[in-house]
């Protein structure tokens, strides 16, 4: 199979990363995991964006994701991550192909508006059933990769490499996925819905199968999360948790493929460091951090990149 | 020669007004033909009927023989029946190139790809190829937003001629297209038109272009077809002349004076 330049790159940037996790702190390699999740769901968000609707309720399938990481391991007694996040992603797409075919009937401030009640929805059943934690949630249990053990391993190391390879794979798809058919066909309907009709291809199809794989990997995203963190509640779901997502997508722009990449990175370290200087107006930082991008790179930080590329043709 | 397009009483009313009332019209293959009116006569709102864009009210619609009433657009299109718009109706922020890419992808129905790219070198060749044809092979990497109005339009029946098309309908080709520019513009259509063979029923208020690329016209006024015949017994008609072209005031009051 041949590679291009960005799956070139994108293979060196990960085998990269997963070395520099063997000497990096432990407090840095759970962070980058969860920049990586994050990054995951944000890919969702961007894959939505692409073809025009903003949702700000991808917590939705974040939080299912997570959620079927708890409950497998916990009613199901299965411990393999790679079984545990394929169950995530099993449930997500069952959800998202019932809601989607409501979804994709919507567009701008329904479908962000419809996007959030749906999550919110979640979250107020997550919060009034006591039996899973209620507000507290639940823990998840001590899991195992292939033959590894978390627990016997090195916990945090396992489920950075296995982040990593998922987002590997995730953007390897989405590259080529970014560039198909149906790829452009998303950037084609938020362009002109009109035109798209008239080519012959059925606009409601077309994104149905964008919404659904956006869940999809939404969905990785809450169990690498749940699997990381060792933990899930209902927050997951909460609206605020969807912002942020949009919040990153917007920080890095719907560009290129890495972009979700490295603005979760950045909004992880801001956020970190930000809450350190300054415990009461850390939410400030960040609100300034997004108008300076809004104002100064409106497509997001990638852009940097390809006026860089523009500039030297 | 063989019937394309038939309509029947084909009629649209919105709440109390009558855009489009009791049309019947056969067009034949190969025709060329032209549809004038002034504004408000009901020439865009037939052509929007005919393409699936609005449901008629009532009355029938058949294309190749078969009824086509009630059809989408992406059906109409797959039957062979396209069109263009008065407004080009293009994907302003993607490279020209990936607007012709696409419309080939789903002439193709492989729009649903998910891991082969958009560009394939034969979809690239086959972009390239009606993008000289349309003599707007400067634009290929642009993205359309830099394109001018006249490039645009021809963009946009470029778009409408993919996917074997057997009959295009075109809105007003060369409105917003200035005076010098109209008439390349319209040689280019009609010779990629000719190539293709297509059958063509084309909305225009320029009547020398008119006079110039059809052979039939239907003159609408009020809603309703008032002349429906070769292009200079339909331009000669007084009624014609009175309600669509403005000729027959000008004859009669060659000062101006209503």
């Amino acid at each position: 199979m041949h590679l291009d330049k960005t799956e070139i790159s994108l293979i060196g940037v990960a085998v990269a990363t997963a070395l520099a996790a063997q000497l990096s702190p432990d407090w840095l390699v759970f962070t980058l995991t969860l920049a990586i999740s994050t990054a995951l769901v944000v890919m969702g968000v961007v894959m939505l964006m692409r073809a025009g609707l903003v949702s700000f309720g991808q917590g939705l399938f974040y939080c299912l994701g997570g959620y079927a990481v708890g409950l497998g391991g916990r009613f199901l007694g299965i411990t393999d991550a790679l079984l545990l996040i394929g169950l995530g992603v099993i449930v997500t797409v069952a959800v998202a192909m019932i809601l989607g075919l409501l979804m994709t009937r919507y567009r701008e401030i329904f479908f962000a508006m419809l996007s959030l009640a749906f999550s919110m929805i979640l979250y107020g059943i997550l919060v009034k059933s006591h039996g899973l934690g209620s507000t507290d949630g639940f823990g998840v249990v001590d899991w195992t990769l292939l033959w590894l053990e978390s627990e016997t391993a090195d916990g945090a190391n396992m489920a950075l490499l296995l982040a990593i390879g998922l987002a590997l794979t995730i953007a390897l798809f989405l590259n080529r996925y970014f560039k198909s058919s149906i790829g452009l066909a998303c950037e084609a309907i938020r362009e002109n819905e009109v035109r798209v009709e008239y080519m012959g291809i059925s606009r409601q199809q077309v994104l149905y199968i964008n919404y659904v794989l956006a869940a999809a990997v939404g969905s990785v995203g809450g169990s690498m999360t749940a699997l990381a963190a060792g933990h899930v509640d209902p927050t997951l779901a909460y609206w605020t948790v969807s912002g942020e997502f949009v919040f990153i997508a917007l920080l890095g722009g719907t560009g290129h493929v890495a972009a979700p990449f490295i603005a979760a990175l950045i909004f992880t370290l801001v956020r970190t460091y930000a809450v350190e200087l300054a415990p009461n107006a850390w939410q400030m930082i960040l609100g300034i951090v997004l108008l300076l991008i809004i104002l100064f790179l409106p497509k997001g930080i990638w852009s940097l990149f390809t006026r860089k590329k523009g500039a030297a043709s | 020669m063989t019937e394309i397009l038939k309509t029947e009483g084909l009629s649209r009313y919105f709440g109390a007004v009558t855009a489009a009332e009791d049309i019947s019209v056969t067009i034949t293959a190969g025709e060329i033909v032209g549809v004038i009116g002034a504004n408000g006569a009901g020439k865009t709102t037939f052509i929007n009927m005919v393409t699936g864009y609005l449901p008629p009210s009532k009355g029938s619609i058949s294309f190749g023989g078969n009824p086509i009433k009630g059809l989408g657009p992406r059906k109409l299109m797959r039957k062979g029946l396209t069109r263009s718009f008065q407004i080009p109706q293009l994907f302003l922020e993607l490279p020209v190139i990936d607007n012709l890419a696409i419309a080939l992808a789903a002439a193709e129905q492989k729009q649903f790809q998910m891991l082969r790219p958009v560009r394939t070198p034969e979809r690239l060749g086959s972009a390239e190829e009606i993008l000289e044809q349309m003599r707007i092979s400067q634009y290929r990497d642009e993205m359309v937003t830099a394109m001018p109005q006249g490039a645009r339009k021809l963009l946009d029946i470029a778009l409408a001629m993919l996917g074997s098309p057997r009959m295009l309908l075109l809105d007003e080709p060369t409105s917003g297209v200035s005076l010098e520019e109209k008439y390349t513009l319209m040689d280019t259509v009609m010779e990629a038109v000719h190539a293709r063979g297509l059958t063509v029923l084309f909305v225009e208020h320029d009547m020398e272009i008119v006079r110039r690329y059809v052979t039939r016209v239907l003159a609408f006024a009020n809603g309703v077809v008032i002349k429906d015949g070769p292009v200079e017994e339909v331009l000669a008609d007084t009624k014609v002349q009175e309600l669509v072209t403005g000729k027959y005031h000008e004859h009669k009051n060659p000062g101006g004076d209503a």
